[in-house]
């Protein structure tokens, strides 16, 4: 139905940075003339809860959250949260996620165990997976605070959207003194 | 040039195209932002004011002296305002007023979803709804325009999809030629006694009439005809799903809410085979209809509860849902209090205190949520006192020891000081435990008249909570530290004890305060696992710092650990530690 519209969510835990990073991709899709649709939850998630933000560009966007089973890509900051979302994905969808693992309370309080073999369970159900070790590549490149823009980089070859406009929105939502870090961090997790 | 704003931001942009000169709210999920956004254009005065009928106040007196005022609140706000709003229709304003209603329809951060579109109705209030960034600066603006072109203040309803979505703006200018504000008596417009508002109640119905009757030639209505086999009456987010799931039904879509464009409504009728309303929450475009004489569909297929979702309206219509891919069980994973919140102590007390709390609302709402589990009720700002104070009424000489309210700062001041003069006034032994972590916490950390600081960051007096509990007449005001796990249950079990009222304050900051002078980490924490004997003691406060290792054989046996990024050091799990061997590092 809305055949060339791409369809992007952005998955993790309060706190991680993720509509930060939602905001520098809607701002890319912007500046490439599309036209951007954003949509997320913000309130109690700053309490560590799950967060899931959708990022939506096209010719026009109407719906400003991604129709359930209609997603491109998922791009996951924690396997578990990435797991959870992997529902929100088309068949046949890209998922990008982060080799991290955050303890939810009743992990950390002893409750439950964090489920076990959720990389093969994605790599079963989607053949296009990528996994990153955000953190480590981040730290490679000087930063490990810019582990969110390494994974970015890396989603940013699945997106018909040109570097310049990555590294334009980049300049106008990173501090001028991490940007440096940042861009380089953003150059790795494209390669990789 | 264009910009992608949030639905707030965007507000906040169409008020400062307006000319508005005077923006004041109370903070509230998902209305927030729009005054962190006013406070970028320097030409707005921006404040807190300490509750939302204050805020309107505020808006109402710069309006009546001659100046463009925006006032902002998330829905329950509307009910603590609704007292000036219902008169405000009748005295009409000066300088334009918009009141912004921000509704949560699937309550993401609320504790109901009522529908802010029933007071529009209610309280005589025409009502625009914008569905997208655009629209919420463009109807921002125009608001204010119609508000002193009909002389009635106008809201606008946002929802928590249209407040935190985010889309393409194009900017504007200010307005400049505005007519400078002075103060101008007017008596009968504005002293609403009997003799005069007798005389202002018709105009306002006539007022809506009007409205409605022009509602076709204003900006905000629009038909578009394309298939005409279905035809779909809808509004605000309604409307993208709407386009976005039945791309070829002819649509109306409505701007304004109410009143609502009567003959255009007919007309759009008319031209379609079967009609539709689409909308979140209640039937309030539908009941119109249909007390219009005209055959609707709408409750029928879409839910009264909840907010609706392109898939939800796929289903409403029979369309093939895209096949899903089955969910995964997971632990889930609710918000929890920060590592180090003052709070928890208090609930680490109270629960091992058997006290029956009545709660309210803010971080330490979620003191209701185990391991701390101690929170028995929870209904709206400012209740927890008048709660308590009627739970004592009922209850055994014995039970009554058990009541004990927990409030915030910012809900003390919002509404709980009243609740505190009536169980003085009318002495109830309950305890009060007022939660001053220095801020409102929960909506972002915002500033109040207690925290020393206005939204603008400029210092200034801080209400002094202690001297005020004395004002209103409290004996006993006891101050603790609630990390001190000892200290805080020795005096929350006294002051239980205590035939009469009397207030516990806490002293200890939100941890996320940035300002260095009120809070600063301690030194980090972390277990001597060699020496930790496993019995989870440390685990009963719930801090995320803190994770239990589990030894991995099968068995309940494992050790704890606590994560050094996240550990601000505030003692509280050594204290719980009974062999020792949780401290801080060198
Ligand atoms: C009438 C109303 N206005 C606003 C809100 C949104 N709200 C929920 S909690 C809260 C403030 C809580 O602050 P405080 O009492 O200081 O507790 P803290 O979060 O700091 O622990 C606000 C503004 C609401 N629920 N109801
Ligand atoms: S934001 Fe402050 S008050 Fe809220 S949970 Fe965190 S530390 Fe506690
Ligand atoms: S000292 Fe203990 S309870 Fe406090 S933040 Fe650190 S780990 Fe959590």
């Amino acid at each position: 139905m809305s055949g060339q519209i791409k369809n992007i969510l952005l998955v993790g835990v309060g706190g991680q940075g993720i509509l930060l990073a939602s905001e520098i991709l809607s701002e890319a899709a912007m500046l490439a003339g599309f036209d951007v649709k954003k949509s997320e939850i913000h309130g109690m998630s700053q309490r560590g809860g799950s967060v899931v933000s959708h990022v939506r560009y096209g010719a026009e966007v109407f719906s400003p959250i991604v129709p359930e089973g209609e997603g491109d890509i998922l791009f996951g900051f924690e396997l578990m949260e990435t797991c959870r979302s992997l529902p929100l994905l088309k068949p046949g969808g890209t998922v990008v996620a982060n080799d991290l693992q955050i303890s939810p309370p009743s992990v950390l309080m002893g409750q439950e165990l964090y489920p076990g073999g959720l990389v093969e369970r994605i790599k079963a159900q989607f053949a296009d997976f990528l996994l990153v070790d955000g953190q480590k590549i981040a730290a490679d490149s000087g930063n490990v605070k810019a582990a969110n823009t390494v994974l970015l980089g890396a989603v940013s070859k699945r997106l018909s959207i040109a570097e310049e406009y990555w590294l334009k929105a980049l300049e106008k939502m990173v501090p001028a003194k991490a940007l440096d870090v940042n861009k380089r961090a953003f150059r790795m997790g494209r390669e990789f | 040039m264009k910009e992608i704003l949030s639905g707030n931001e965007a507000i906040a942009r169409g008020a400062y195209e307006a000319g508005c000169l005077v923006a004041c709210a109370y903070p509230g999920t998902p209305s927030t932002e729009i005054l962190e956004n006013t406070i970028k254009y320097t030409e707005i005065d921006s404040s807190w004011a300490p509750n939302e009928k204050v805020a309107l106040e505020v808006a109402i007196g710069a309006s009546f002296g001659g100046g463009r005022a925006l006032c902002t609140m998330k829905h329950v706000g509307v009910n603590v305002a609704a007292d000036p709003l219902f008169t405000l229709s009748y005295t009409g304003v000066r300088g334009g007023l918009v009141l912004v209603a921000a509704d949560d329809p699937e309550m993401h951060s609320s504790q109901n979803e009522q529908d802010s579109r029933n007071y529009a109705r209610f309280a005589k209030v025409p009502m625009l709804e914008p569905s997208d960034s655009r629209e919420c600066k463009e109807f921002t603006r125009l608001g204010f325009e119609l508000s002193e072109q009909y002389d009635t203040p106008v809201m606008l309803r946002s929802s928590t999809r249209i407040s935190h979505g985010k889309s393409l703006v194009e900017l504007g200018e200010r307005v400049t030629d505005l007519p400078l504000p002075k103060l101008e008596k007017n008596p009968a417009k504005l002293v609403m006694l009997p003799g005069n508002a007798r005389v202002r109640h018709p105009l306002v119905e006539q007022n809506l009439i009007n409205l409605s009757k022009a509602a076709a030639a204003l900006p905000f209505n629009r038909v578009e005809l394309r298939d005409t086999s279905i035809g779909i009456i809808t509004a605000g987010i309604c409307y993208q799903y709407v386009r976005e799931v039945l791309p070829n039904a002819s649509t109306l879509k409505l701007g304004m809410v109410y009143p609502l464009p009567h003959e255009l409504i007919r007309e759009f009728a008319s031209k379609v085979d079967t009609l539709y309303v689409i909308e979140e929450l209640d039937p309030f475009i539908e009941d119109q209809v249909k007390a219009m004489g005209i055959p609707v569909i709408g409750k029928e297929i879409i839910s009264l509860c909840g907010e609706l979702t392109p898939g939800r309206l796929r289903t409403a219509f029979g369309l093939p849902q895209a096949a899903v891919t089955p969910a995964e069980k997971m632990p889930g994973r609710p918000p929890n209090m920060c590592p180090g919140c003052p709070h928890r102590g208090v609930f680490f007390a109270l629960k091992q205190l058997r006290a029956y709390v009545t709660g309210d609302i803010g971080c330490y709402t979620l003191g209701f949520m185990p391991p701390l589990s101690a929170m028995d009720t929870c209904v709206c700002m400012g209740a927890s006192i008048g709660m308590a104070t009627g739970v004592t009424k009922v209850v055994s000489a014995e039970e009554k020891k058990k009541v004990v309210a927990v409030i915030g700062d910012s809900t003390f001041l919002h509404t709980g000081v009243n609740g505190l003069m009536d169980m003085v006034y009318n002495n109830s032994p309950a305890t009060v435990i007022i939660l001053d972590n220095n801020i409102t916490a929960m909506t972002g950390r915002q500033d109040n008249p207690a925290s020393g600081f206005t939204l603008m960051d400029d210092p200034t007096h801080a209400v002094n909570i202690p001297l005020l509990c004395k004002a209103v007449g409290v004996k006993h005001i006891r101050i603790v530290n609630p990390l001190d796990l000892e200290e805080t249950k020795r005096v929350i079990a006294e002051e239980m004890e205590r035939p009469e009222p009397s207030v516990i304050i806490t002293n200890k900051p939100c941890v996320l305060i940035k300002r260095e002078d009120v809070f600063q980490k301690g030194p980090i924490y972390a277990v001597d696992e060699e020496r930790c004997t496993g019995c989870r003691a440390c685990l009963k406060i719930g801090c995320p710092a803190i994770e239990w290792r589990a030894a991995g054989d099968g068995s309940r046996r494992g050790k704890a650990s606590i994560d050094p990024l996240l550990c601000t050091g505030c003692d509280v799990c050594r204290q719980l530690c009974k062999f020792d061997v949780i401290g801080s590092k060198p």
